[in-house]
């Protein structure tokens, strides 16, 4: 219905006033800016563990068990957590990269790609830009956030945000603890003077 | 001539009654532009809409001096038009905003809101119970907590609705604010005379007075500045959100999608049917507040899961 109502509109206009359409056309010389996306950093491994090439050389053992490393992702490990484990995301053969199901190595930097394999409402509105974080320009360049900058894989229920620069560039990273809300407005019995 | 009720007129000639009314009537006015600090030149100006080109471009000039005066600061004000084919819509994700109140204090700081006596927000973030759902008679807007969102409770941000009917423009008696054809709603604080008839015809309190001189710190002020936007404002007028026009009317995001911690907030052209918001309209499930009103505001509130 809109569409209907906007076409005929626009087609009133350029039939009625052609000239006065291309003359604020004119005034408005700048073409139509040409929608660019850029991707955010994601945030930074924990100092000292990637390349994680560097202890795991080669496939492990493949079995579920408590690891007696990495006790700190263990301890806030709540996704599913009755259900997974490291080697279901994180690749037994390459441990610097991820996998999907189908067994396809995916890098770091793409792992959108693999939480959208189980969430693929989230990833089909993520991708529309109706999920998730966008900054910049709504018609020209925009840099859209990562799954990752806002949820931490290992425990992704949304918490909280924080600031931070990652090779020179804004971002957000998930954080442990819940939002603090800015102080309330003043209440008008507040403010007299 | 002794017969006259009125004030003895001296001098020997006698002076047309109705000469003598609108004389008096101009002495007043400009004695009263005069105590008021108002200069001839804004008194005797036009409409914002019927400045040439020339005239436009010095009232910009002499607000941007007035700011340097006032603030000791360079800033830059202009009046950006509206794009053909761009009408805006917003869309506010209820079910991800989690009442932090950061979009609060972002547009303060874009926009040059008065800080304290008056402390103006544009947005007013109320917190309501799950159990009622958006329900006027159980919202807080004064919530105070630790951390945010509290359980049994969600959040419902409002700011000017931009209606494509809006109650606030029909009820001006000086025609100092309307609709801008990209759907903005906006006001000339010089056309404003402070009735506040508006604040009383906005069914969503998206309009604030400047009950005093509003309290600017020179070092908080924005620079970058729009004339129905976000140039600072004097005591007495009237001002409310305009979806950022110094920055949307650029293809900018306004400040409080940019900031919100967890994506709520939507941005868009509604006439783009590849638009953020066109995608939210198509896929998701819309409401307005206050649509018994048949306000139609241009901005939609939505439930993404």
């Amino acid at each position: 219905m809109r569409t209907v109502l906007d076409r005929t509109a626009w087609s009133a206009i350029a039939g009625l006033a052609l000239a006065a359409t291309l003359a604020s056309a004119a005034a408005h010389a700048q073409a139509p800016p040409v929608e660019q996306l850029v991707q955010a950093k994601s945030p930074p491994f924990t100092e000292g563990i990637y390349p994680c090439k560097e202890c795991h050389d080669g496939p492990g053992d493949k079995t579920r068990r408590t690891l007696v490393f990495h006790d700190d992702i263990q301890t806030m490990f709540d996704h599913d957590a009755e259900h997974r484990w490291c080697l279901d995301c994180h690749d037994n053969g390459d441990r610097d990269v991820l996998h999907l199901s189908s067994g396809d190595p995916v890098p770091f930097t793409e792992s959108y790609r693999l939480c959208g394999q189980c969430h693929g409402d989230k990833y089909r509105d993520w991708r529309a830009g109706v999920h998730g974080k966008r900054i910049g320009h709504w018609d020209g360049e925009k840099t859209y956030f990562l799954c990752v900058n806002c949820h931490n894989p290992h425990s992704p229920r949304f918490k909280g945000v924080v600031e931070i620069e990652v090779a020179g560039k804004k971002t957000t990273a998930p954080t442990s603890e819940m939002i603090k809300p800015e102080p309330r407005p003043r209440r008008p019995e507040e403010m007299r003077p | 001539m002794s017969e006259s009720k009125g004030l003895k007129i001296l001098g020997s000639d006698p002076v047309d009654p109705l000469r003598r009314n609108f004389m008096r009537t101009a002495a007043a006015g400009a004695a009263l532009a005069a105590m008021s600090g108002c200069n001839m030149d804004d008194f005797f100006r036009k409409h914002f809409k019927e400045l040439s080109k020339t005239d436009l471009d010095a009232v910009l000039r002499t607000i941007e001096k007035r700011n340097l005066e006032r603030f000791g600061k360079a800033t830059t004000v202009d009046a950006t038009g509206a794009r053909p084919g761009v009408e805006f819509g917003y869309g506010l994700d209820l079910s991800r905003c989690v009442g932090c109140r950061r979009c609060v204090y972002a547009c303060v700081a874009e926009n040059n809101q008065s800080r304290e006596n008056p402390q103006i927000h544009w947005i007013r973030v109320l917190q309501m119970d799950k159990e009622h759902g958006v329900d006027l008679t159980h919202a807080d807007m004064y919530y105070e907590s630790e951390h945010v969102p509290q359980p049994g409770k969600f959040y419902f941000p409002v700011q000017c609705q931009q209606c494509s009917d809006p109650p606030c423009v029909k009820t001006c008696p000086t025609g100092a604010t309307w609709k801008e054809p990209d759907g903005i709603v906006v006001i000339d604080y010089d056309w404003c005379i402070g009735c506040r008839c508006c604040m009383s015809a906005c069914p969503y309190g998206a309009r604030h007075f400047n009950w005093a001189e509003p309290k600017l710190p020179a070092a908080e002020l924005n620079p970058d500045q729009h004339y129905l936007g976000n140039r600072p404002r004097p005591k007495g007028v009237v001002e409310k959100c305009t979806f950022c026009i110094q920055r949307t009317r650029k293809g900018r995001y306004p400040a409080c999608v940019e900031i919100c911690p967890v994506g709520a907030r939507k941005f868009g052209n509604l006439l783009d049917p590849e638009s953020e918001i066109r995608q939210v309209m198509d896929t998701k499930r819309v409401f307005i507040f206050k649509e018994e009103l048949a306000t139609h505001p241009h901005f939609y509130y939505f439930y993404a899961t």
